[in-house]
């Protein structure tokens, strides 16, 4: 896969709430080809402290316009420093980085289940499931209403589906409270999530005892993201597998989750 | 344009820059972003004996100006090496410098052995100083007796460039040299990282899995060139300088305070091009203060 170490032009920042944002940013170059779950390092300029790159899940991307962006939450002094930026300054970039989502051959109903930040890499994704005529549902919980973001994206590719912890939208409760869950027929043959590491075990777990196959993508701390510093590993049945290499998305029947 | 290659013992390299074991891989993963042939040498992954899960996540923590790591090792033994990674490796046209760990000098020695058989690797990197093992590692590295012992052992069993990888974790780095030296060392390279520990306040409790870690980064560079310039008064063979260089300027400053050669490291973390800007920019300072070779930096430190 080809990949670019290149500085983007910042077009753009999009707040959603009070801490998350996307980030639109042009490419001084052909953009390589992006598949669902790759994800991006960017270098935070000028920032004492912030010494290391941090790692994004490549939320859309414009070939045409060489454009590319970022869904980012607003948590630590990396990520608030990049949601100052104003258009026309620079930001350096290192993709496309790590594995995809798969998508089997034959596949008719897919489930995405995801929270937080979590749903980065799933524009890319219903994109891809739409264009191979995959029927798609997106399940996305939150706290409250306030946290359910992009959905208007998503229902261009799928249904909506919505849990929050406080009932302000969709069903209350957790994803995994979700009443699809507990039909009888459960119609999806493949599950993708991403989000909290509690989430992804909880959706896992279900989804597996269901025997349906269940990919997650994992977010474990980078120091390079590119396979060579072995600090971002999780125990898999093969022993310690880097996150940014071998992953991030794994088929969770693989992964020994730690508790 | 000036002469960049340098000698250490009887090796040749074709400039000095070099990029140090742990944070390059075994530069496979790094062909997608340079050309290896233009690297002075490749000190690759720390190998064992034996296969290596290395130590629970987190294994990581980023600090001012630098980071821990707590890796421990990871790595598939020497003999997956041999058969699996070497051959896709040795014949890049740079020097493949094999970094070598054990609990026991008798792991050591077995690595060694190994290694000595490969025509390709035409060197190795003693690592006395790994802060991240439970037994072995840094234990090795910070007693002259112990540091002598495994240097000596070693030595027996390899006919090639030895280099042995000081641990800055100890009172006096120039005694650790000059015994290690007088073992039989061709080289000495440093410095490893520096023990050190992050705190999470919120949630009261410690970082990292193994609880301390190695501190690298541009934050440990003032110690390193110390050490390295305490180091190359103190002994003969030529010294390999690491510890926080991120551009040029630095691997100019190793040079002065007496490196033949210099390990990039960290900074691989944050721009995997960056050996080669190194190189680039070493050039263009020897060309700017009119020097004929890079040889005539080394120790030039004007005091």
């Amino acid at each position: 896969m080809q990949k670019i170490v290149e500085n983007h032009e910042v077009i753009e920042t999009v707040h959603l709430n009070e801490n998350s944002y996307v980030l639109r940013l042009k490419s001084p170059v052909e953009i390589p080809e992006i598949h669902p779950g790759n994800f991006a390092e960017i270098q935070v300029p000028d920032t004492m402290g912030v010494f290391l790159r941090r790692p994004f899940s490549i939320l859309d991307v414009n070939y045409k316009n060489r454009e590319i962006s970022f869904y980012i939450k607003a948590i630590g002094s990396g990520t608030q420093k990049l949601g100052e930026l104003q258009p026309g300054m620079q930001v350096n970039l290192i993709y496309p980085l790590g594995n995809r989502y798969t998508i089997p051959q034959g596949l008719k109903r897919a489930l995405i289940v995801g929270g937080g930040t979590g749903i980065a890499p799933f524009i890319l994704l219903g994109k891809e499931l739409k264009e191979k005529g995959i029927e798609t549902t997106f399940l996305i919980g939150g706290r409250t209403s306030k946290d359910i973001l992009l959905t208007d994206k998503f229902s261009e590719y799928g249904t909506i589906e919505v849990t929050t912890e406080d009932g302000s939208m969709g069903e209350k409760g957790f994803v995994t409270s979700h009443s699809l869950f507990n039909r009888n027929d459960f119609p999806f043959e493949y599950v993708y999530t991403c989000g909290p590491d509690a989430m992804m075990k909880a959706v896992g777990h279900l989804v597996t005892q269901k025997g349906v196959v269940c990919e997650a993508s994992l977010e474990n701390m980078m120091a390079c993201g590119y396979g060579i510093c072995l600090c971002c590993v999780t125990p898999t049945v093969e022993g310690n597998k880097r996150v940014c290499y071998e992953g991030p998305v794994f088929n969770v029947s693989y992964l020994k989750w730690q508790n | 344009m000036a002469k960049l290659s340098i000698k250490v013992h009887d090796l040749e390299f074709q400039n000095p820059v070099t990029v140090a074991s742990g944070t390059f891989g075994f530069g496979e993963e790094m062909t997608k972003f340079i050309d290896l042939n233009k690297l002075g040498g490749i000190f690759v992954k720390g190998l064992t004996i034996h296969n290596r899960e290395g130590n629970d996540y987190p294994r990581m923590a980023e600090t001012a100006s630098g980071m821990l790591n707590s890796v421990g090792l990871q790595n598939k033994g020497i003999d997956y090496f041999i058969k699996h990674i070497y051959p896709n490796i040795k014949d890049y046209n740079t020097h493949i410098i094999a970094n070598v760990n054990g609990s026991t000098i008798e792991d050591y020695i077995a690595v060694t052995e190994k290694l000595n058989e490969l025509d390709k690797v035409p060197a190795i990197e003693l690592n006395i100083s790994c802060p991240n093992v439970k037994q072995g590692g840094m234990l090795f590295g910070i007693s002259c007796p112990s540091a002598i012992a495994v240097t000596d052992a070693v030595r027996k069993v390899y006919d090639k460039t030895l280099i042995v990888k000081l641990s800055p974790n100890v009172t006096d780095i120039a005694e650790m040299a000059k015994a290690v030296e007088g073992a039989g060392a061709d080289s000495v390279s440093l410095i490893n990282t520096l023990l050190g520990m992050a705190i999470n306040a919120e949630k009261r409790k410690p970082v990292l899995s193994t609880i301390t870690g190695g501190l690298s980064g541009p934050a440990i560079k003032p110690v390193a060139l110390r050490m390295v310039w305490q180091v190359y008064k103190a002994v003969k063979i030529p010294v390999i300088g690491m510890g926080g260089i991120m551009n040029a300027t630095d691997a100019i400053e190793f040079f002065l305070a007496g490196s033949s050669a210099i390990q990039v490291g960290t900074a691989n973390f944050i721009d995997p091009a960056i050996s080669l800007k190194i190189i680039t920019g070493i050039n263009e300072y020897l060309d700017r203060h009119n020097f004929d070779c890079v040889e005539d930096l080394i120790g030039a430190l004007e005091v």
